[in-house]
């Protein structure tokens, strides 16, 4: 149900409009993948935002954070058990935990390990130098130069992330490369961690898959590089050098089970008492991309803006006061056993959802359209860099791309694969319908609602 | 001469291991904390202290001290009960081997698993919940509570409980028979012995294990971020967000603030507890 003057209403606020000051970057989304919403996007995109989502995080379908957690906690309490059994005196084992309090907190605090140093790039061919399959000298020479290496290193790619793990394993038995998934479930800054400390070893990262904030925060990390199907990949999607290439993206959606819960028809009407106990976010908005631009949404259909995050707190503050709100992170397993019902997630996660259970429908709500791309870029440190190159050709190759849109997520090159006929038209077709125009905030309007955020955040929560 | 002096510091070499110890997994950070929370890009810098006077952060901290205090107490109170309980039976008897190795068990069963467990049990579609709601209508199901700062007193007091029975024990043992008798040959009455004999003495490691529970519950992480995923009410979730956070950026010199603040913390409550003991303990010596 779309109230008849909302569209305008979100097609209306300055900041949904192009900041005609910076270098407009990308099309609407609905211009890009745009089968249902209106073809001519007034809204022009710019891509610094927030948008992003983060790719994988322990925030979003996280799990492997824990396991760290875990160990450090028991560690903690298994070292001060032991000073306290062997000691008499209670002066000792006060300084013991305190002393483990210290620790815990340290660790918490996170002591990076020293990098080490060593040329990694220096050792191969210079094909950290190439820019594209021409200067490799052809796709014959890149897939050649990449088998000699033999070795991918990614990082953070979930195997249910945007069909990850197939596209991971179709790579490796096109290309007979084995591709070393590191940390699938950590999130995007801890991408450009892992860059920097392994850094010069031959365990860094290769390519990165990021949230906006991390990734135009990070350029200097990436080096150019233009794949072959360049041409087809729209201009705003993409840094004018190669520095870094939008993707895939969505939008932000509602997943909720038939089940469970009655059909929400907009998003105010998650403060219904039906809904006690049963909206969930995927993650902390002061820290993952994808709860972030939950709120953005929520605020969008409370009257708020691009620039005015507001709204959106105040609705999960009353959302909070219901006893509505869920306090809890869904993963895969909580919405599979029931236990989070209601899922404000990327629309491509939550429909991920719907091919396990038959109940789980997701809806994007047409009062408040926001949308987000991923980036993608080649790290200037590779230890593979012509693996690295490769991967990247294979991501945006119609077969690379296809396979995104097995996963839910709407490819880059959509747009030109359904001219060219390319498009796996099954999987396109079961994408979540969408209506109305998208609203993507800019770098000083998601800087700015962060701050809001982080202040205001827990506030609204606790 | 020198052999002497050399001789005199032969003890000391086992002291050492310790030592290093203590160098690399206390000065050495706690250093690098202090350094990280007075810098930002690479310059001093007082911008992450200014950041904890914020309100949302002190919040965290009032939540970080008021869950670990009442914890602390809670586990100090029926963990020394039911440690009374135990010491009063037969030394060696089922019960205290029964008692002394659950609690060993339990005190260390922390974390995410402690955290999934209660999840399964009380959470929204927990075995418990479901059957309290379906028999007794209570509404658990569609309640929240147990992801806020109650369910983590309610879990916190599950390992800290089992904590103070094994660190109360000692101190129970140490109080003897003999001078229970020697008070009633004196002619007191139970509460006066308890009055001036038996309290006074257990004081100490009372306050002691009390505030072990602090520092144990202060710096839990694992259970609480398992737990709660909004928010961030307590300081150590305040440390991930600031470390791991990917819309707000470049925060990590806040957590290393973080950091200092909670080692401010303990330092001060262990302040407190020395000058409490010193007061105490004088009828000791």
């Amino acid at each position: 149900m779309v109230l008849p003057d909302v569209h305008q209403k979100f097609v209306g606020p300055g900041g949904t409009r192009p900041d005609q000051g910076g270098h407009p970057r990308r099309p609407g989304p609905g211009e890009l993948t745009g089968r249902r919403g209106p073809r001519s996007c007034s809204v022009r995109l710019r891509g610094r935002a927030i948008l992003s989502t983060v790719t994988g995080g322990a925030t979003l379908r996280g799990r492997g954070r824990d396991h760290v957690q875990r160990a450090r906690e028991g560690g903690d309490r298994s070292r001060t058990m032991r000073t306290t059994r062997t000691s008499r005196r209670f002066t000792s084992r006060i300084t013991a935990a305190v002393a483990t309090a210290t620790a815990i907190t340290l660790l918490g605090a996170g002591c990076a390990p020293p990098a080490k140093t060593a040329d990694p790039a220096a050792s191969t061919s210079g094909a950290a130098t190439w820019t594209s399959a021409q200067a490799a000298g052809g796709m014959d020479a890149l897939v050649a130069e990449a088998k000699k290496e033999g070795t991918l290193n990614v990082i953070a790619l979930p195997p249910d992330w945007a069909n990850y793990g197939t596209i991971i394993s179709t790579f490796e038995s096109k290309y007979g490369i084995k591709v070393d998934s590191a940390q699938p479930d950590a999130a995007s800054q801890d991408e450009i961690n892992a860059a920097d400390q392994q850094k010069g070893t031959d365990r860094a990262p290769d390519v990165f898959d990021l949230g906006q904030a991390v990734a135009l925060a990070n350029t200097a990390k990436f080096a150019p590089y233009q794949v072959s199907t360049w041409d087809t990949i729209p201009t705003n999607f993409k840094d004018s050098s190669g520095l870094w290439v939008n993707d895939y993206g969505g939008y932000m959606s509602i997943g909720y089970d038939t089940a469970k819960v009655p059909a929400p028809s907009g998003v105010k009407d998650l403060l219904k008492p039906e809904y006690k106990g049963k909206v969930a976010l995927n993650g902390d908005p002061t820290q993952a991309g994808a709860a972030f631009n939950g709120v953005v949404m929520t605020s969008l259909a409370n009257g708020g803006s691009a620039d005015d995050i507001q709204p959106g707190i105040d609705f999960f503050a009353d959302l909070k006061k219901a006893g509505n709100f869920l306090p809890t992170d869904p993963t895969s397993a909580t919405i599979e056993s029931g236990q989070t019902p209601l899922v404000i997630d990327w629309d491509y996660l939550n429909a991920a959802e719907s091919a396990k259970i038959s109940t789980w429908k997701v809806t994007v709500p047409s009062d408040a359209l926001v949308g987000g791309y991923y980036f993608q870029a080649v790290s200037k440190d590779a230890p593979h860099p012509a693996a690295a190159r490769l991967w990247q050709e294979f991501l945006y190759s119609d077969e690379g791309q296809n396979l995104f849109l097995g996963g839910g997520a709407r490819p880059v090159r959509a747009d030109a694969m359904q001219k060219a006929g390319t498009i796996d038209a099954a999987a396109y077709g079961k994408l979540p319908p969408i209506s109305g125009e998208p609203t993507i905030l800019t770098t000083d309007q998601s800087t700015k609602a962060a701050d809001v955020l982080s202040k205001e955040w827990s506030k609204a929560t606790s | 001469m020198a052999r002497t002096r050399l001789a005199r510091l032969r003890p000391a070499l086992g002291v050492v291991p310790f030592g290093v110890y203590l160098l690399i997994f206390l000065v050495v950070p706690t250093v690098t904390v202090v350094i990280g929370a007075f810098a930002e890009d690479g310059r001093p810098s007082l911008a992450n202290l200014a950041g904890l006077v914020e309100p949302s952060v002190l919040t965290a901290l009032l939540n970080s001290v008021l869950v670990s205090a009442v914890t602390a107490l809670i586990g100090g109170v029926v963990g020394a009960l039911v440690a009374y309980a135990v010491v009063t039976g037969k030394p060696d008897g089922a019960l205290r081997r029964l008692v002394t190795s659950v609690c060993g068990v339990l005190a260390q069963f922390g974390g995410v698993t402690l955290a999934f467990a209660f999840i399964a049990t009380l959470g929204i579609s927990g075995v418990v919940s479901t059957w309290l709601d379906a028999n007794l209508g209570t509404g658990l199901t569609s309640s929240v509570w147990l992801f806020g700062l109650k369910g983590l007193v309610l879990v916190y007091a599950y390992f800290q409980i089992p904590l103070m029975v094994i660190v109360f024990l000692p101190a129970l043992d140490g109080v003897r028979v003999q001078w229970r008798e020697a008070a009633s040959n004196l002619g007191a009455t139970t509460w006066q012995y308890w009055r001036l004999v038996g309290l006074p003495l257990l004081t100490p490691a009372f306050l002691g294990s009390l505030l072990l529970l602090f520092a144990n519950s202060f710096a839990a992480y694992a259970t609480a971020a398992a737990l709660v995923s909004q928010g961030s009410p307590i300081i150590p979730l305040w440390i991930r967000s600031a470390l791991t956070s990917e819309v707000v950026l470049g925060r990590q010199n806040f957590a290393y603030a973080l950091a200092l603040e909670m080692i401010v913390i303990v330092a001060v409550v262990m302040a407190g507890y020395s000058l409490l003991v010193r007061r105490t303990a004088r009828w000791v010596r």
